[in-house]
């Protein structure tokens, strides 16, 4: 096979587990019998989760993906399409924690330099694309998140970990390699996206009420 | 019909069309490389670009739609610019190398880099380049070159069938792929070739061999398959350098089989040049004088009914005809052109043809198919079926077949069942795919050879036309009864009569010694091992295949790029070729050895030039005259008369057999030709290893 975007070696099988199963017939449901091949990309999804799960590198192997093709009664070249084209399938091998930055303007604007370098220096890192030698970590650049209010952003898996900055970085590495998850979202003090340390606007006037109209 | 301006010139064109369409209808040529007028649009290219008023920027003409009054313009300084742009960004990644490229001199990016193209380049960075991809033994691969117009994505998906090509991954690493770095699977994969615009897929057998505009061109008749597919055939310097195909939409649209593309080298090896006569039991190498001499003497007092002839499947009609005046001058009236030993009801024309003509394919909303593997047996047929499979929609062409196929036909057929005795079922309205065709309005069935060449055939083909006359497949103005035949010759051949006279003896009967002297034709599917060993064997042909082998006299003939002839296709449509190359060494058209044999023996055919011949073949049968079109005669009438016939209506239980077994190996010139036994080599492997 075509090792620009899939890798030679691939696992010999895949099945999908009970708990992918039960997953895949909610998904079914949503489309038309005729229309199945619509799946393709939740099922793809559904696969990649249960590599992490069951092998802790979550990917999509060949095998997978004819899996997929089969079930949706489609060729098996229009699954690799589909696989290859979108960054957030992983068609090769990755760490245990996929550990991807935000390098668009507004996170580099806030420093997400800095925090690429933190992810090299706690995970051995050298260029992005990589998987650390212990296989806990890879790497990824990946374009704006689409949460530049509290950027820079480090994407880890599923989560956003926001307002990211060196120190914290590794701390965060530190806690992943301890096994630990810390809390997803603002890594400072402020709520979602609201402004750090509390309101800055509108501090005289108390929020209107419905009664006081 | 909406009216649209394409600069400034009113056109009329129907709704539905593109902005290209429209642009094409009022003589604007628009340059493309994605758009294909057979494949979906892509619109990928972006080279279309046409000015649209009232339109904020330019637009893809290819995918855009027309409107009432719109107005188009193909040649406005925006247009040239952006379409500038659209080239430079094309040639960003593509390689400087026209000079070792075979896509030189035929290549669209070439072409129309002449128009839009940058003198320079203000590309500084890496040029991309891409690994290069193995298609098997036919296509060749240089994959840096490929422009990513997805053609020949849409190609195999759409038209072939055989969804085995594809894009992945995206933007800079974005490259064609296949999903086995295997052969692709296709008998259409040649036409890959002809869509790619650029040099990124090439023949692979002819390739760095000759440029495009060294060739000399002839129009010919691709004599591979029943279809009568219109080819070109390209020669250099008295050789056949490689065959791509004419457009014909009502036979074979713009494709070609792989078969009869790739075979050329065939006609360069195991050629006859020269008469060989049989000496004390070992072939001597012999002038015509002395072959003709020795035959001559050999005829001598031989019983017109005692001297047989069997035509094969290349054969022109011309040769044909000549063949058996000749024969009936000697008083004999052992012809036959069937030497699979197929049967046909000959009390009608309309009983032995592809009735419905091809591109009534487009208009069936059923389809039977009886003991036929139209994958194998004709490919671009197939595509055809496929084409209207994909139009017709989910559900809107429903197809059966009785008769299980070898690879996959490309669409989803319901398998009947193995044997003939499903008709009965059918007949008997027991069978639901019966009602499937009483309700269609253009209801079609096509019968095989696989059907026809069975001993019980004549009870098939009884029941297929009570099938057809129940169901109404043959109406007034709809005939969906359809032959589909597996040799060039075979409707040409029964068209001039060359079947049995009154008396006559067939096939089997000569091979088993029901004659003295046997003429073979071209005719190498024979069992020849079966010819008695006292019939004296005059091979007539080509090759130096399994007949040449097994004559007393070898008189070589002109293969089909070597003469001038009359070809009819399986819908009966009367096809003329033309000479391309002379044939090799002593080597004669056919029919110009029979017209000279036939003065030293004293029988004289009387016509000495091939004007002369084509008027007996009209005087023979008046659909000769009609070249180029198929001569309609009613069928409805034969049935009716046909029904009463008290036939053994009874079936064999065996299930219809693939009368191909190996679709790369079919004829004398497959079989001599390197390309294809390598294709034989690569594709007899089962799927299932190759899907590794």
């Amino acid at each position: 096979m075509n090792t620009t975007w899939a890798p030679a070696e691939q696992p010999e099988s895949f099945a999908f587990d009970d708990e992918s199963e039960a997953e895949i017939v909610n998904v079914l449901k949503k489309y038309p019998e005729e229309r199945k091949a619509s799946a393709v990309m939740p099922l793809l999804y559904i696969a990649q989760r249960q590599m992490g799960r069951v092998t802790g590198s979550a990917w999509i192997p060949l095998v997978a993906m004819d899996d997929i093709a089969r079930r949706l009664e489609m060729a098996p070249i229009r699954v690799y399409e589909v696989a290859s084209f979108y960054t957030m399938f992983n068609t090769k091998p990755i760490g245990r924690y996929h550990l991807q930055v935000c390098t668009t303007t507004p996170c580099w604007l806030r420093g997400s330099d800095v925090v690429t370098e933190a992810c090299r220096k706690a995970t051995g890192i050298h260029h992005f694309g990589e998987t650390s030698a212990d296989g806990l970590f890879t790497l990824t650049e990946v374009e704006c998140l689409g949460a530049c209010a509290n950027a820079p952003i480090l994407q880890v898996d599923d989560d956003y970990y926001e307002d990211m900055d060196g120190p914290r970085t590794e701390a965060l590495i530190a806690d992943l390699r301890a096994g630990r998850k810390p809390e997803a979202g603002p890594a400072i003090n402020r709520m979602c996206s609201a402004p750090e340390g509390g309101r800055k606007t509108l501090l005289e006037t108390s929020v209107s009420s419905p009664d006081q109209k | 019909m909406v009216k649209v301006i394409v600069d400034g010139t009113p056109v009329d064109v129907p709704a539905g069309f593109s902005a290209l369409q429209a642009c094409e209808a009022a003589g604007k040529e628009i340059p493309r490389f994605c758009y294909h007028e057979r494949l979906s649009v892509a619109g990928n290219c972006r080279m279309c670009l046409v000015e649209v008023a009232r339109a904020p920027k330019p637009v893809a003409s290819c995918g855009f739609p027309i409107s009432e009054g719109m107005q188009i313009f193909t040649d406005t300084e925006v247009v040239r610019r952006a379409r500038r742009a659209v080239m430079e960004f094309l040639l960003i990644n593509h390689p400087l190398d026209c000079p070792i490229c075979d896509q030189g001199g035929e290549c669209d990016l070439q072409d129309q880099a002449y128009g839009y193209g940058s003198g320079i380049s203000r590309y500084h960075e890496e040029k991309r380049a891409v690994t290069d991809k193995d298609l098997g033994p036919l296509v060749k691969t240089a994959m840096t070159r490929c422009i990513q117009c997805t053609r020949c994505v849409r190609f195999s998906t759409e038209v072939a069938g055989t969804p085995e090509l594809g894009m992945v991954s995206r933007g800079e690493n974005a490259e064609i792929t296949t999903y086995v770095q295997k052969a692709l699977t296709s008998e259409l994969s040649g036409n890959l070739i002809d869509v790619c615009p650029v040099g990124a897929l090439t023949a692979k057998p002819s390739a760095f061999h000759a440029r495009s505009w060294e060739y000399k061109k002839t129009d010919s008749i691709d004599v591979m398959d029943a279809l009568g597919t219109n080819i070109q055939i390209q020669a250099r310097g008295g050789e056949v350098m490689r065959i791509v195909p004419r457009v014909n939409d009502e036979v074979n649209e713009e494709w070609l089989s792989d078969k009869g593309r790739f075979s050329v080298d065939g006609l360069k090896r195991r050629r006859l040049d020269q008469p060989w006569v049989r000496v004390h039991g070992k072939l001597h190498p012999a002038t015509w004088q002395e072959a003709f001499v020795s035959l001559a003497r050999r005829l001598e007092g031989v019983p017109g009914e005692k001297i047989g002839a069997i035509a094969g499947d290349l054969c022109d009609v011309e040769s044909l005809c000549a063949l058996k005046d000749f024969l009936n001058s000697l008083g004999s009236s052992n012809l036959d052109c069937r030497q699979d030993g197929a049967w046909y009801d000959l009390s009608a024309r309309a009983n032995y043809l592809f009735n419905s003509d091809i591109a009534g394919i487009d208009e069936a909303d059923a389809l039977l198919l009886i003991g036929v593997e139209p994958r194998r047996e004709a490919p671009v047929l197939n595509a055809r079926i496929r084409k209207r499979y994909l139009d017709a929609g989910r559900g809107g062409f429903p197809i059966a077949s009785i008769g299980q196929f070898v690879s996959d036909p490309t669409y989803q057929v319901e398998i009947l069942a193995d044997g003939p005795t499903a008709l009965d079922a059918l007949l008997k309205g027991e069978n639901a795919f019966a009602e499937v065709l009483q309700k269609a309005s253009r209801p079609m069935i096509i019968l095989g050879h696989g059907a026809l060449t069975r001993q019980d055939a004549p009870a098939i083909y009884a029941a297929c036309k009570q099938l057809a006359a129940k169901t109404g497949v043959v109406v007034d103005g709809w005939n969906g009864l359809n032959v589909l035949h597996t040799a060039a010759s075979r409707v040409g051949a029964l068209d001039i009569g060359f079947v049995p006279g009154p008396h006559g003896c067939a096939t089997a009967s000569m091979l088993r010694g029901g004659v003295e002297v046997l003429w073979l034709m071209g005719a190498d599917e024979l069992p020849i091992d079966r010819i008695s060993p006292e019939t004296f064997v005059v091979y007539q042909g080509h090759h130096g295949d399994a007949a040449a082998k097994r004559a007393d006299i070898i008189l070589p003939g002109a293969a089909y790029t070597e003469k001038s002839g009359t070809y009819v296709n399986t819908a009966g449509r009367v096809q003329r070729a033309f000479r391309a190359v002379f044939a090799p060494g002593d080597a004669r058209e056919d029919w110009r050895i029979i017209r000279a044999f036939s003065e030293v023996c004293g029988h004289t055919l009387p016509y000495n030039t091939v004007e002369e011949l084509r008027a007996r073949m009209a005087d023979v049968n008046p659909v000769f005259a009609h070249v180029g079109h198929v001569t309609k005669l009613a069928a409805p009438q034969a049935i009716a008369s046909q029904q009463e016939k008290d036939e053994d209506k009874s079936f064999m239980s065996a299930p219809f057999r693939s009368v191909i077994p190996d679709y790369y190996q079919t004829n004398a010139i497959s079989r001599a030709s390197p390309t294809m036994a390598e294709c034989s080599k690569v594709y007899s492997v089962p799927r299932a290893i190759a899907a590794e």
